[in-house]
């Protein structure tokens, strides 16, 4: 849950122009409670989303609703068609695992995903402006299913349509319909550059992220060992007796105690870093369907440009023979040309917009992953120093039991 | 699991750390590493491990760390290289915890630590140089039968021996060794020798195979050379000293013995053969086919070391030893077990942490070379501290274990002495069954005797024949009778060795085990003091990140 504090320094309510109140603009959202509902197959989490806000087109300080994954998705979705341009946060995947789908700590995490999901939408000074998510935060939960209904089916692109499309652009099909041969891209070195450092940029997010979920497993398990190991020296010093068997069950028991540290670790790794890292992941895919979505705006431009210059070629043609089509073209080619600037000023409205989103997701990037590994290196710092206190805790104790 | 696996479990160890420690900042592709162990000898051991390394190298200049490989001189040194630094005096000092565990593990050339000394006399012994030997004389159908041989040398002040002495043994001499002290030493803890392993001759020739019988067979000499009593036996002596062929007498096969036991049974069943009261001294074996059949009907009929009958195994003290020296070796190989798992899962962490190390240090690069922004460089500028921490941490976990595996190591070999205890009482049951089965022996022939002599009242005629018969007979009880009295002190002896080797043991265990315990934590402690340090250096250089946003 972010508090107030943060939103005031994310510039998130600055830009909003009315508020009549002293107090500066704020919109704060918490996604808390996680509750099972419904039966087995049918069975789901529901979430509290707490909003306290002082926007004028919210109701009141404070509204509470219950939401459920496929809500966030809609709102995702939705902002995905609305403002194309902007990166928007990603949000945490399906679960494909049966297993763990209601398991405590997949909730916890998916909780504390969507809670950092839909803040930072709260937090943009664009995307908090949008009206689904006014719909969203507030409306009774009859009309967000009313709504959620109503985007599915043909109409409905969702971003890995997106990623398709956009290796269509690269594919000879688009190509052989314009009748040209090599695919319709943009020529911007600096854009191209880009889009190489983000798909490379996932690669090795992966694989760190990778590493880190093994690390987490590989503190599961040391920790695990340590109590079977602890377990064990028990029992022989139960079997030893007298002074040695003394040492031996003493060492057990802080074995057992260390393993118990190491699992807590185990978690607060999962939490603070591996976390992170796989929302880092997530923000660099959801960037590539900004990509895909740059590139279709710019292939519409250039193909409405390419239809108005032939049918320019046809309108001289009319004007020359004087042909009562004439005014037919003329009207088709003012539509076009309308059309056409509209396609251009969408796909410049894409670029600038990037542009402003790269320099901030940057920023944004850099205190996460800052944060990231300082939680990693404290987390790590603190399970060392306590494995280093208990072990030494022991050695007086030891001597007197040797000596003896 | 043998130490010998162990040996090549660490040396894997060192393998993969090699390919995770030398990473250089080229795409060069593959880099071949060869390197000796414990280079500082000019032992001809030789490991090369072709691992092929990729993207990022990082080279650590550790050379204070005793367990570290002298490894070829770093000649790409980049800027990464300042990640790690150097050990400092801190290190050194640390490493004085563990000197007394700290002793190099793989033998050549470093002589053992395990001395039992009473005083000042030593008994070192190194087996180096395996060398393959043809034996044309003897060659089989097949062809030439060629061999291996190890050259055993020996630095003593022990009165009996020479000062230094060399000699070529092969393996079916340590066998043979091995089968005379079980002969000589009844009822003593022997360790146990190494195995003889059935695998095929092309296998026996292999550099690996010759490798881990080596390293067996010193740690089964020094064992022996441990032993307070073994270390002065005249086949251990022999065994080290005399050159040229051993002179022990070699053990035979069972199957010659069964043929030449298979010749005298039927001298036996006419009762024509006579105990040698030296033979009773050990069980029935091969030979004595008629006594093994005895010795196995007696067994039966108490039932498998089971005791009735006249000669009690009255020493309840003994009884009660017995079963909870089986339920120790019952906890010892639990936790031995638990040990190698413990060993394994530190391993894994210290492996994956060096992977996220690498993952990161992979990251940092490409993050810097395509900079656009400044907000891109700091934070490769944080991911380095990080990466050096984790890289740090996790050579740290390898040490830690090269370490921790010595320690608890003492566990697998006190499996190894409950092994040999287990045969030192197997010996008591053994000695006790020859008694008995010459006792009832004793008693059968009496009762033979008894009836012929009762008989004489009622039947005349073959009167010189029952007479003949009768003295025959009391001279068998009377041998019998010997035999008897000759294994009741066979017997006796062996429960002497036993209960001595038991004191022994008890206190050996007791100071071995304590030390174990205090190695084990000291190295877990220091260890992660050290890796603590490391983590709040890259801690305390993020924590700028920390009063940013607050507390969740």
């Amino acid at each position: 849950m972010i508090t107030t504090q943060r939103s005031s320094t994310g510039g998130g309510g600055l830009q909003s122009p009315r508020s009549p109140s002293s107090q500066p603009p704020y919109l704060s959202v918490s996604v808390t409670d996680p509750a099972k509902m419904g039966n087995g197959v049918q069975a789901y989490i529901s979430y509290k989303v707490i909003t306290k806000t002082n926007f004028p087109e919210y109701q009141g300080p404070e509204k509470i609703v219950i939401r459920r994954y496929t809500d966030f998705v809609w709102l995702r979705d939705r902002l995905f068609e609305k403002y194309k341009g902007i990166f928007i946060p990603p949000l945490p995947e399906k679960s494909t695992v049966e297993k763990f789908r209601f398991s405590a700590e997949f909730i916890e995490m998916r909780r504390q995903a969507l809670d950092t999901f839909v803040n930072r939408i709260a937090l943009h000074h664009e995307l908090q402006q949008s009206e689904d998510l006014r719909t969203f935060l507030q409306a009774d939960e009859q009309t967000m299913e009313r709504a959620r209904s109503q985007d599915t089916g043909i109409f409905k692109r969702k971003p890995s349509d997106l990623m398709q499309i956009f290796r269509d652009v690269q594919s000879k099909v688009s190509d052989v319909v314009l009748g040209k041969e090599k695919p319709v891209e943009e020529t911007n070195p600096e854009y191209e550059k880009l889009k190489r450092y983000i798909f490379e940029l996932e690669d090795h997010l992966a694989e760190a992220q990778k590493h880190a979920y093994r690390l987490v497993k590989r503190h599961r398990e040391l920790g695990q060992s340590l109590a079977d190991f602890g377990k064990a020296i028990k029992l022989l010093g139960a079997c030893e007796g007298d002074a040695l068997g003394t040492a031996f069950s003493e060492l057990g028991a802080k074995s057992e105690m260390l393993s118990i540290k190491l699992q807590r670790e185990a978690h607060h790794l999962l939490m603070n870093f591996e976390e992170p890292l796989k929302d880092y992941v997530r923000a660099v895919q959801s960037i590539k369907g900004t990509i895909a979505e740059r590139a279709n705006a710019f292939r519409q431009q250039v193909e409405l440009a390419e239809t108005i210059k032939l049918k320019e070629i046809d309108l001289n043609k009319f004007r020359l023979t004087r042909s009562e089509k004439m005014s037919e073209a003329e009207h088709e080619y003012e539509e076009l040309k309308a059309d056409s600037e509209e396609a251009t000023k969408r796909f410049e409205t894409i670029v600038r917009l990037m542009n402003e989103e790269i320099v901030r997701f940057q920023e944004q990037k850099t205190q996460d992953m800052g944060l990231a590994f300082h939680e990693f290196a404290k987390g790590q710092a603190r399970l060392a120093n306590g494995i280093a206190d208990a072990w030494r805790s022991l050695l007086p104790k030891l001597e007197a039991l040797s000596s003896s | 699991m043998a130490f010998e696996d162990e040996l090549f479990e660490e040396a894997h160890l060192y393998a993969s750390r090699e390919e995770m420690e030398s990473l250089v900042l080229h795409d060069d592709g593959n880099t071949n590493k060869s390197f000796t162990f414990n280079g500082r000898d000019d032992n001809q051991h030789h490991y090369s491990l072709s691992s092929p390394v990729t993207v990022a190298e990082i080279i650590t200049s550790d050379d204070g760390d005793p367990l570290e490989l002298l490894s070829s001189p770093n000649e790409n040194l980049n800027s990464f290289d300042s990640f790690l630094e150097p050990p400092s005096y801190a290190d050194a000092m640390f490493r004085s915890f563990d000197s007394d565990h700290g002793k190099q593990i793989n033998g050549h050339g470093v002589v053992s630590t395990s001395v039992q000394s009473t005083g000042f006399d030593y008994l070192k012994i190194s087996v180096m140089y395996p060398r393959k030997e043809q034996d044309v004389a003897n060659s089989s159908v097949s062809g030439v039968n060629t061999y291996v041989t190890y050259l055993i040398t020996t630095w003593t002040n022990l009165p009996e021996f020479n000062e230094t002495v060399s000699v070529r043994r092969r393996f079916s001499d340590v066998v043979t060794l091995s089968d005379r002290l079980l002969d000589s030493y009844r009822g003593f803890f022997l360790p146990m020798r190494p195995d003889k392993s059935v695998v095929e001759s092309q296998v026996m020739q292999k550099q690996e195979f010759v490798e881990q019988r080596r390293i067996a067979v010193e740690k089964y000499l020094r064992k022996l050379a441990a032993h307070p009593v073994i270390r002065r036996s005249e086949e251990l002596r022999v065994f080290l000293q005399v050159q040229g062929k051993l002179p022990l007498v070699k053990t035979t096969d069972l199957a010659s013995t069964m043929l030449d036991g298979a010749v005298k049974l039927p001298k036996q069943l006419f009762g024509e053969s006579v105990i040698d009261p030296s033979e009773v001294v050990h069980p029935a074996r091969g030979k004595d086919l008629l006594r093994i059949f005895k010795e196995l009907r007696q067994s039966v009929t108490y039932g498998w070391g089971g005791t009735k009958a006249p000669l009690v195994e009255e020493d309840k003290e003994f009884m009660e030893k017995r079963m909870k020296l089986q339920d120790f070796e019952l906890q010892l190989s639990n936790v031995s077990q638990q040990a190698e798992s413990l060993v394994k899962a530190q391993q894994d962490i210290g492996e994956t942490m060096g992977r996220l190390g690498l993952a990161f240090v992979k990251l940092t690069k490409f993050e810097t070379e395509e900079a656009v922004f400044n907000s891109q460089k700091v934070r490769a500028e944080d991911m380095k501290s990080v990466v050096t921490s984790a890289v740090k941490a996790s050579r740290l976990y390898r040490e830690l274990n090269a370490q921790t595996i010595k320690h608890l190591d003492k566990l697998h070999d006190y499996l190894g002495e409950m092994l040999a205890v287990n045969s030192a009482y197997s010996d008591r049951s053994n000695a006790v069954l020859t008694v008995q089965t010459l006792e009832s022996e004793v008693s059968t022939l009496n009762s033979r005797i008894e009836k012929l002599e009762a008989v004489a009242f009622k039947v005349f005629g073959g009167e010189r024949s029952r007479i003949q018969k009768i003295e025959e007979l009391k001279e068998a009880m009377r041998v019998t009778d010997d035999a008897k009295d000759c294994a009741v002190r066979v017997y006796e002896r062996i429960k002497e060795n036993n209960k001595s080797e038991l004191e022994r043991l008890d206190k050996e265990r007791h100071d071995d085990f304590f030390g174990m315990l205090k190695g084990f934590i000291v190295n877990q402690a220091g260890y992660a003091e050290k890796m603590a340090s490391a983590w709040e250096t890259a801690a305390n250089e993020t924590s700028g990140y920390a009063q940013i946003c607050s507390s969740k």
